[in-house]
């Protein structure tokens, strides 16, 4: 298990995070919801690593491999869908397999040999989200994940997370709760303030329906 | 057709100046400088000649663009080494060429090394400079997305970082090369080591030959400009070849479809 404990962030005078608690299951999905700069991408971006809290204490990250998508796709241009996977993973996942991953989320033929920089919006989405899904990972943090994507690509693309997400550590933020719904996901909800889902005039948490 | 035009023209404006001066002895006609690099080219001395200063000048060249680019690494990466670099390189960049001439003639066996060191000392703040710009430039969001998903180094770096600075070396060479070959030129004519294009323009020089010093002059624009289209070549290509090669992920594999825009699979 994740523990976050006080966890306070701030970015000069503003408080992003304010004294907050929370827990990440282990092999279920995590969906945190709120609005627009209640610290849902500073959450994601302290348990990647990528920031230090201020205050406060976040256990259960020692040895962890991170994967995120990111809300920009952050594709290397220059590489095709495939290279661009095969980047983060290495040797060891032969290039069919990418191609297979890139095929089932709707990618054709076509767009697999092409650069990055020339794949329409949908397209790169995926290629983000398949390198995050086939990463070899203990934490898979999905940033509003299937923003962009029309609705037939978004069911489609949804299949293949959840299927491939199956029994691993997600962090899902997203503004759709069908969306957490339909992962069968623990809901987090932030409060505007910052607050975490235990402090005073937080949000809360909602355990899912199955 | 244009470019041809355009040289047509200023040949033409040359010829008419040189008609209007009208002493080859102050300035040889086109025609004049034509015939006697048509004389030159024949010689065995005139390729030994431009192999000697091609050799040292294109050696300090290369040496100043790794050197350059080494230690524009190291400052990226080290606030100190930035800071004990930057007046340095400043300083070289600001200091005129002729004061590094007459230091290096000073040294025992200055004249043989001269316009390699001269080249070397021109290029290198260029180098060094415009490629810490390229390092600070790289995108700071591949770089973090490859932090999260913990990619290797050397894949990093041929995906994300040279990729990046490659532009910038490109134009960091396409300047240098220019003033390598003027100052490394420059250099051989005060130094006059045997044998060399600088030593030549100086012979004809004192023979009061126009035709010699101006056909020796076309020689190193010719060498220059070959040169510049060379390492722009070279720089494209290896491009390309880091486009098409995102790491040790590929070793094993037939080759990378890599095509002329540099797209890798």
């Amino acid at each position: 298990m994740i523990t976050l404990r006080g966890v306070t962030k701030r970015f000069g005078t503003q408080v992003v995070l304010d004294r907050f608690d929370l827990d990440i299951e282990e092999g279920v999905v995590t969906a945190v919801t709120g609005p627009n700069g209640s610290g849902k991408t500073t959450l994601a971006r302290l348990l990647l690593g990528l920031s230090v809290p201020d205050e406060g204490t976040i256990d259960g990250l020692d040895g962890r491999r991170g994967a995120m998508t990111f809300q920009d796709d952050r594709l290397c241009e220059q590489l095709t869908a495939v290279g661009n996977v095969r980047l983060v993973l290495g040797s060891s996942v032969d290039p069919s397999t990418v191609a297979t991953a890139l095929r089932d989320v709707g990618l054709d033929g076509e767009s697999l040999t092409k650069p990055a920089r020339d794949l329409s919006g949908g397209q790169r989405r995926r290629v983000a989200i398949v390198r995050a899904v086939l990463a070899d990972a203990d934490l898979v943090v999905l940033d509003e994940p299937f923003k962009g994507l029309d609705t037939d690509a978004k069911v489609q693309v949804m299949d293949y997370v959840l299927e491939r997400c199956a029994g691993r550590t997600v962090l899902l933020i997203t503004h759709d709760l069908t969306e957490a719904e339909r992962f069968g996901a623990r809901v987090v909800t932030l409060a505007s303030t910052g607050r975490g889902p235990d402090s005073p005039d937080a949000g809360n948490v909602t355990e899912p329906s199955r | 057709m244009r470019p041809l035009l355009v040289l047509a023209f200023w040949l033409a404006v040359w010829q008419l100046v040189a008609w209007v001066v009208g002493q080859e002895i102050l300035l040889a006609s086109p025609v004049s400088v034509a015939r006697r690099l048509a004389e030159l080219v024949v010689t065995a001395g005139f390729w030994g000649t431009v192999g000697h200063s091609l050799a040292r000048i294109a050696t300090g060249f290369l040496a100043a663009a790794v050197v350059g680019a080494l230690t524009a690494a190291l400052a990226a990466w080290s606030r100190l080494v930035d800071v004990v670099l930057a007046p340095a390189m400043t300083a070289v960049r600001a200091a005129p060429v002729v004061s590094f001439i007459i230091l290096l003639l000073m040294l025992p066996g200055g004249s043989g090394r001269l316009a390699a060191a001269t080249s070397f000392l021109m290029v290198l703040p260029i180098v060094h400079a415009t490629v810490l710009e390229g390092i600070r430039n790289r995108d700071r969001d591949l770089l973090e997305m490859a932090a999260v998903f913990r990619v290797p180094l050397p894949r990093r770096l041929a995906a994300i970082d040279i990729p990046a600075v490659l532009p910038y070396l490109a134009a960091a060479c396409h300047v240098g090369i220019g003033l390598a070959w003027k100052a490394g030129v420059a250099a051989e004519v005060i130094g006059l080591p045997q044998g060399s294009i600088g030593e030549r323009m100086y012979q004809g020089k004192l023979l009061l030959s126009s035709a010699d010093v101006l056909a020796w002059t076309v020689v190193v624009i010719a060498v220059s400009f070959a040169s510049e289209r060379l390492i722009a070549l070279l720089l494209a290509r290896g491009r390309a070849r880091l486009a098409g090669r995102p790491g040790p992920a590929q070793e094993g594999r037939p080759g990378p479809a890599a095509d002329a825009r540099g797209v890798a699979v």
